[in-house]
């Protein structure tokens, strides 16, 4: 099978970037717009043929093979036999994610068509799509971890410059820096971890078992991990990869990197859909399933913490969505606890027979299938949330409220996105959510019993920001003089495919999704376990039942009531418990006050006094021996005699 | 004679005067010259002709040094070497 | 013997006459003692047996140059030509310091180095007939001054057409 077309998929994206980029602003809105959704038209038809190809192709020892069409040599380090490569690797994951990059990133195109209608800078928000899922599908398609590395960093800069979109007003500047610097704050562990890494073992490539078929005569990247002995791996390789994962927890928003992704709802919510809910947060997750197989094997432990990492953010966040009542925020802090969903599956992966035993390594799947579903419902609610704001100009949920008789499509797509999140079957995130669950379970009930009490939090905020939007009390005045409409076809049909996928991704994929992607790359059949899943669907049926209870009808007292009765709790929960304050705190008394104003002092003051001084010396010495040259032809003839005396002086001693 | 004409170049005020001293100078100097040549080199005659050629030269520099300062007396209307200090900073 | 004590008279009026130049308040006498110094070298070379020098010294030094300056004193003549603020102490000290420092060390150099011993012997009384001087001059072999000649000659040129031109009335 010739995949020579693959480099296409990374190509065309940053060809537009660079095109739409340049040329822009002498383009109309429409044309700019068309060329972005073309080319990642295209890439979607590409990715989706390079999955047919992939998943349709032999098996080999009943696993899928790992394709490399391309590999260079970028950068050899002859020395120490290292280098850094670039190239494309297909493997079950990576293809998967292709699927769910571009398609995600053609339904934000279609739908920004609608969403930034009449927006300045409509040509540079196209370029800048274009250039995200260059570098995401660059991220998802390295054959080496620098190369993730630096795709990462060029997600990470899409990320800034697409939140500070709207870059003359003042919060979403300030959040496209937060988000930055978080996240290359985090990197900076990342980047120790890749040279750690890289340094002990010798290689940076992901071809872990030596066993990928090289295409098209590249290079072949020589895989350290399993098949060559790691001297002194005892702690070092568990360190270098949880340094990895620190990079990891900054993108993917772990606690308490997570600070972030509340703000970057500053950007376009299309935007928002795209990088922070399906497809650039799920880059750390994307990384440790990457890395799977050393962290399985070297660092079981480590592996574990990560999981307990992940229930705490998931608590965190589900406990601080309950109180918010901006929309994109609500739905931000779902991500982060979905997020740390699926990286709670990845963690509680058991080492022993698990590299040939698919059972123990049921989280592996798990969380990438729920990466799936995750990735299509909540680009669906983000987009529907999109509408809604779009409808009604503003944000919070004081102004929405029996939206349902304004808006039928954007109602029903959000429904079905919000049962999928609760995980109501037939739809997709109830498989997806309930293979989490058992793994959960298998590794320990604690941390099994701890998820399932945050899904039921899940199910209740969701429903009780649907009901908050599409029912409750409506602020009739408000929708006297703005009258919500429905949203145009260009931004319904996205949401309406999605919905479609979410619906049936479920049904089909179950047991077969086991036979794509898992952890030994061999067919893996799941069946539903009968007690997790009648637990989780009954305990997500009774907070839908609460929240319809508290929330569903005009007036709220019961809410209002609870909220008497535990004013602090509710305040705590609103204000993200003050994290946030904390890192202001830390960040502007203790660091700026303490570290960075005596440095710049001592960088104003000495270093550039110095050179001033040195200057003024100059200035001033030079004041003073200007009078030597007075023009005065007997002077300089004294000077003259002076010289001549001296030099014979030194010849005669 | 050779620091007497340095002291006089470096004391007066007068431009001829100075001149003058830069004659006490060069004079110094064509006697040494001869003196040397008589007292140790007897067989040569090198610095007989040098002086030769340095009264010459000397005579020539002195004539137009005196053009100079006549030209600058013109334009100046005083012979004061303190008057020349034009070249400064 | 009797060479000594001439010596030792003209070297006294060179010297004398000289640090009356030097420090004499009127110009014209000043030229006036310059005279006698050129008077006094012209005996020195004539002394030492280089009579064509001495002649030479006389024509063109005290005849040509005095002359030179006496006119040039009477055309740049006026009040101001006398000196009339006295010169600062200090410049003077500095110019004394410097000249007997600088007279100190070339004597202390002079003295103390050995000459040759050709230096103690008896200068040669044998004169430099004129003929030889003429021979030696146009001469272009190893002793021969026929370059420096010319190029006295040009240097001589030069300084008249520069004398000419930088003296005319505009």
């Amino acid at each position: 099978m010739d995949y020579t077309y693959t480099y296409l998929i990374l190509l065309l994206p940053f060809l537009s970037f660079l095109f739409l980029g340049l040329t822009g602003k002498w383009l109309s809105h429409r044309t700019a717009g068309l060329i972005g959704t073309l080319v990642l038209g295209t890439v979607a038809v590409l990715s989706y043929y390079t999955a047919f190809e992939y998943f349709t192709a032999d098996r080999v020892n009943g696993i899928f093979q790992t394709l490399v069409p391309y590999n260079f040599t970028w950068l050899p380090f002859y020395d120490e036999g290292l280098h850094f490569d670039i190239g494309i690797m297909l493997d079950p994951i990576s293809v998967m994610m292709l699927i769910v990059i571009s398609t995600v990133s053609l339904m934000v195109h279609i739908y920004s068509f609608g969403y930034m209608h009449g927006e300045r800078g409509f040509q540079r928000y196209y370029a800048f799509l274009g250039l995200f899922s260059m570098s995401m599908l660059g991220l998802v398609l390295a054959t080496n971890i620098f190369q993730m590395y630096l795709f990462w960093e060029l997600v990470g800069v899409c990320s800034y410059l697409l939140i500070g979109f709207y870059y003359t007003q003042g919060p979403a500047v300030a959040a496209s820096k937060k988000a930055f610097i978080v996240t290359r704050f985090a990197d900076l562990g990342f980047l120790i971890g890749i040279l750690i890494y890289g340094y002990y073992t010798g290689s940076f490539s992901f071809d872990f078992t030596n066993t990928a078929v090289y295409l098209n005569g590249a290079a072949p990247g020589v895989g350290a991990g399993l098949s060559k002995a790691i001297a002194g791996a005892g702690f070092i390789l568990p360190t270098a990869l949880f340094l990895m994962f620190i990079g990891g927890a900054g993108k993917s928003a772990m606690f308490p990197l997570h600070i972030w992704l509340p703000d970057a709802m500053e950007g376009p919510t299309p935007v928002s859909a795209l990088i922070h809910a399906a497809t650039m947060v799920v880059a750390g997750v994307f990384q440790v399933a990457r890395m799977f197989p050393l962290w399985i094997q070297y660092a079981p432990d480590t592996l574990h913490i990560v999981a307990w990492i992940g229930a705490f953010t998931a608590l965190y966040a589900a406990a601080v969505a309950c109180a918010q009542s901006d929309i994109k925020r609500v739905l931000a802090f779902s991500t982060i606890s979905q997020i740390a969903f699926m990286m709670v599956a990845l963690g509680v992966c058991l080492p022993e027979g698990s590299f040939t035993d698919n059972h123990a390594s049921l989280g592996y799947m798990a969380s990438l299938y729920h990466l799936f579903t995750h990735a299509m419902f909540k680009a669906t609610l983000f987009l529907c949330a999109g509408c809604i704001i779009h409808a009604v100009h503003s944000n919070e949920m004081e102004f929405m409220g029996g939206m349902h008789k304004y808006m039928p499509i954007t109602h029903i797509t959000f429904l079905i996105a919000c049962l999928a999140i609760s995980g109501i079957p037939p739809f997709s995130g109830f498989y997806s959510k309930d293979e989490i669950l058992v793994a959960a379970f298998q590794y320990s009930s604690a941390l099994g019993w701890i998820m399932t009490g945050i899904a039921a939090m899940t199910a209740f905020y969701m429903f009780r920001l649907y009901f908050g939007i599409f029912w409750g009390t409506e602020n009739k005045a408000y929708h006297e003089k703005h009258k919500p409409h429905e949203s145009p076809a260009v931004m319904t049909v996205p949401l309406i495919f999605l919905t479609l996928i979410t619906i049936t991704i479920g049904w089909i994929l179950p047991g077969t999704f086991g036979s794509y992607v898992s952890a030994t790359g061999k067919a893996y059949h799941i069946d539903i376990d009968m007690n997790v899943a009648i637990t989780s669907v009954s305990i997500a049926l009774i907070s839908i039942a609460l929240a319809t209870w508290i929330y569903a009808r005009n007036s709220q007292p019961i809410a209002n009531r609870l909220k008497a009765a535990m004013p602090q709790l509710h305040k705590w929960a609103y204000h993200r418990f003050y994290i946030d304050d904390i890192y202001q705190f830390v960040t502007h008394r203790i660091i700026f006050a303490h570290i960075s104003r005596p440095i710049a002092w001592f960088d104003r003051h000495i270093v550039d006094g110095f050179f001033n001084f040195l200057a003024w010396g100059t200035n001033a010495t030079s004041y003073q021996i200007r009078t030597l040259q007075s023009g005065r032809v007997q002077q300089y003839a004294l000077v003259f005699l002076f010289g001549v005396l001296i030099l014979i002086l030194m010849l005669i001693l | 004679m050779l620091f007497i004409g340095i002291y006089g170049f470096l004391t007066r005020r007068n431009t001829l005067a100075i001149l003058i001293s830069i004659e006490l100078m060069l004079n110094a100097a064509d006697i040494n010259f001869a003196a040397f040549n008589r007292l140790l080199f007897p067989t040569g005659q090198e610095g007989y002709f040098f002086t030769l050629f340095s009264i010459a030269i000397s005579a020539a520099e002195t004539a137009v040094a005196i053009a100079v300062m006549i030209n600058i007396y013109r334009n100046l209307k005083n012979n004061f070497v303190d008057t020349l200090d034009k070249l400064k900073w | 013997m009797a060479t000594t004590i001439i010596f030792y008279i003209l070297a006294a009026i060179i010297l004398i006459c000289a640090f009356l130049a030097v420090t004499t308040k009127r110009i014209m006498r000043a030229a006036t003692y310059l005279l006698f110094v050129l008077f006094g070298t012209a005996g020195l070379y004539f002394l030492m047996g280089f009579t064509f020098l001495g002649s030479v010294q006389v024509m063109v030094y005290a005849g040509g140059v005095i002359v030179l300056y006496i006119f040039a004193l009477m055309l740049t003549e006026r009040q101001s030509t006398n000196e009339k603020s006295p010169i600062s102490l200090a410049k003077k000290m500095v110019a004394v310091m410097a000249s007997l420092g600088g007279a100190a060390m070339i004597l202390f150099v002079i003295l103390t180095h050995k000459f040759l011993d050709a230096a103690l012997s008896a200068p040669s009384e044998q004169l430099i007939s004129v003929k030889l001087l003429g021979q030696q001059i146009l001469a272009s072999g190893k002793y021969g001054y026929l370059l420096p000649f010319e190029a006295v000659s040009v240097l001589l040129l030069a300084c008249i057409i520069a004398g000419l031109i930088i003296a005319r009335k505009r």
